[in-house]
């Protein structure tokens, strides 16, 4: 299984970005192997608009069973979400990684 | 840090001075951002001091290079923005019709145009009066507010939070329901929703709201001018329960709101009274709903 | 004559002024009214009309067909406004994000983004006696009201080309909405209020008409808060202030409930005097 989180940093410790389309990173945790690895996505912040939808793009192509952000994610990119039968939880706005992904098991976080 | 972010779907209704009231009062804690672009009047109260500035580049307009240009219009065909008239026989791009789509670059046969990215205005960190920083920002004309622009500005109120460990970033928030105030929404601990008892101040809240309560944020209201309108306040008010939206406070109908502003004032440094009582309990009341205290 | 009523900053009465010429105009001659704040209408709340027309508007957006396409990339390539999006083995049109300027549509070697109509809006006319009133709406979600804008602004030129007084309720601020708004007046009155604020965004509208080469005038809301910046503002830069309308906690009473207010605050209807003989003066200029 892996997990995708929105991210301020590359580490466990990092903050949870609360912004979907303007996160800095996506943080991947393979659940199975035990391996993580991130994503730099800062260059989101060039886009004017729809920055939504690329977002959502560079996460479908992770292939992820769970996203864990913050205030979720709007319209358009929930939409490109839809297609790829990914679980959404939100509410993790003030957490670190680590702590968001140890709300989710406890099942403490709020699916969108 | 927690990130309270202040919105109003009509203008007019006090947002602005609110928020400059709210920043006096936070004075050293709060780090002010003003994503209000397109009618930025937060500094004629906050007397930021400009100090440090930047060019703000955003979208892109069509240039023509006179020189390698061969006159075949094949520019004009695909232009669906009639925005490449023939004048005195040479093709020039109207810069306020351009989209900036960038179809016209893509044919040119001889790679005459270029789209050049526009400076559209600058922003600024700034010292206020209340010795803490603000990130504002100015546009120029034609130039519209975007996602891109309001999120520059609070990414770095937020860093400057972050250096200098202050707990709250305060966002005097877009207007209308497009990208910017999506873009201002996201990522806020709190919204304070500013409305009036007034027809137009309730069907504008209602439209604002879907978008708050699509990103689930924690939401709150005052309604300003309360005594304006009893039936349309009660009105707001059960509108306020139906959604669970925390109603902070009601504001008379004052005057000294205007008259502070006109001396450069917030309510919180004009003269003392009702008024600057209430808005100094609300700011109490806010900070317990983000458990900043 | 075409008069579009435009201000810096929301919130000043430009929808007060609007509905309440337009309905007092009526009394005389035909006018058409048309809300061309398209975000945020607030006119039709002041308007009490029968409805005579409602149409869907469109704009027109590409629409993938899965059978011809290659998934070679190029339509994402060339959208400049991130309108398109790839995922594996489809794309995705983000109708909202796209300015429909074909070059996805038209670039595409295998023909398989054709452009189709999308529902951006709705039209809806409402006729009162001699007053005829158009609203735009946008659809929540959709961003563009310029394409609506000039949209409207063509319905009223072909249905309603006959009609002398046309009167425009703009957008507000000074961006690519309000330039397409007041970009066929004659004449743009400038609405705002005279405190610091006011002045300031004031000032914007004023450089922005000024780059489109309109004739404007200002007229001065809630006279009497604030101070005399505005007026000394107008004096110095030759700016005439044609109406100054009083300050009222009445009037904002009689606003709140959605109520026109020339029938009942008599001062105000004094001030709208005013400025239908300036328009009278302005018409017989032009047809000299």
């Amino acid at each position: 299984m892996k997990i995708v989180f929105t991210s301020k940093g590359t580490e466990w410790v990092s903050a949870i970005d609360p912004r979907f389309g303007r996160t800095d990173y996506f943080f991947v945790y393979n659940k199975d192997s035990d391996e993580i690895s991130t994503v730099d996505n800062r260059a989101i912040v060039e886009t004017a608009h729809g920055a939504g939808p690329q977002t959502a793009q560079k996460l479908f192509e992770l292939k992820p069973d769970v996203l864990i952000t913050g205030n979720g994610p709007g319209g358009n990119a929930a939409r490109v979400l839809a297609q790829g039968n990914i679980k959404i939880y939100v509410g993790a706005s003030e957490m670190t990684v680590k702590e968001a992904y140890e709300a989710y098991q406890k099942g403490e976080l709020k699916e969108f | 840090m927690k990130e309270i972010v202040v919105i109003s779907g009509k203008g007019g209704t006090g947002k602005t001075s609110l928020t400059a009231s709210f920043a006096v009062l936070g004075a050293q804690d709060v780090i002010v951002a003003d994503c209000d672009v397109d009618a930025a009047d937060m500094h004629l109260l906050l007397e930021p001091d400009f100090k440090a500035a930047e060019n703000f580049y955003s979208g892109f307009i069509a240039k023509i290079d006179q020189e390698a240009c061969n006159r075949c219009g094949k520019c004009v065909d695909v232009c669906r923005f009639d925005a490449i008239p023939v004048i005195d026989d040479h093709y020039i791009v109207q810069p306020l019709d351009c989209e900036g789509c960038g179809y016209c670059a893509r044919i040119c046969p001889v790679d005459a145009i270029k789209m050049e990215e526009q400076n559209v205005g600058d922003w600024y960190i700034s010292t206020i009066k209340t010795g803490s920083t603000m990130v504002h920002a100015r546009l120029g004309i034609g130039a519209e507010n975007s996602g891109k622009l309001v999120a520059k500005v609070k990414n770095e109120a937020k860093r400057i939070a972050d250096e200098q460990q202050k707990d709250l970033v305060l966002v005097d928030g877009s207007p209308g329901i497009g990208c910017p105030v999506v873009s201002s929404l996201s990522g806020a601990s709190f919204v304070i929703l500013v409305t009036e008892p007034t027809v137009s101040g309730f069907h504008d809240l209602k439209r604002v709201y879907q978008l708050v309560n699509k990103f689930g944020i924690k939401a709150g209201c005052i309604i300003n001018k309360a005594d304006l309108n009893p039936g349309v306040n009660q009105q707001i008010r059960e509108f306020l329960k139906n959604n669970a939206i925390e109603h902070i406070t009601d504001l008379p109908y004052d005057e000294s709101f205007t008259e502070a502003m006109t001396q450069g004032k917030t309510i919180i440094e004009f003269n003392g009274g009702e008024l600057q009582k209430i808005v100094r309990q609300s700011w109490v009341k806010i900070k317990e709903f983000v458990n900043v205290l | 004559m075409k008069i579009a009523i435009a201000s810096g900053k929301g919130g000043t009465g430009k929808t007060t002024l609007s509905t309440n010429l337009a309905v007092y105009l009526a009394e005389k001659e035909s006018v058409v009214l048309t809300d061309l704040d398209v975000e945020e209408p607030n006119s039709g709340l002041f308007i009490n009309g029968e409805l005579t027309h409602h149409e869907n508007k469109y704009k027109m957006v590409p629409q993938w067909k899965s059978d011809s396409c290659t998934l070679c990339g190029n339509c994402r390539e060339v959208c400049n406004f991130h309108a398109i999006v790839q995922l594996v083995d489809q794309i995705m049109v983000f109708p909202q994000l796209c300015h429909s300027c074909y070059a996805c549509s038209e670039l595409c070697p295998t023909d398989s983004l054709p452009m189709v109509p999308e529902k951006m809006g709705e039209l809806r006319e409402f006729q009162a006696d001699k007053l005829t009133f158009i609203e735009s709406k946008l659809d929540v979600g959709q961003e563009q009201a310029v394409p609506l804008i000039a949209q409207t602004l063509r319905y009223v030129d072909e249905n309603y080309s006959e009609v002398m007084l046309k009167i425009y309720d703009s957008p507000p601020g000074t961006s690519c909405p309000v330039i397409e708004a007041t970009k066929d007046a004659d004449l743009v009155i400038l609405i705002t209020e005279p405190t610091p604020f006011g002045l300031h965004d004031l000032k914007l509208a004023v450089e922005t008409m000024q780059e489109l080469k309109k004739r404007f005038v200002v007229i001065i809301n809630r006279y009497g808060i604030g101070n005399d910046d505005v007026v000394d503002y107008c004096d110095g830069e030759n700016i005439p202030i044609i109406v100054k309308i009083p300050n009222s906690k009445a009037i904002a009473e009689r606003y709140s409930r959605g109520e026109l207010l020339y029938l009942v605050v008599p001062e105000f209807r004094a001030e709208l005097d005013k400025l239908i003989g300036f328009i009278d003066t302005l018409n017989r200029e032009t047809e000299q």
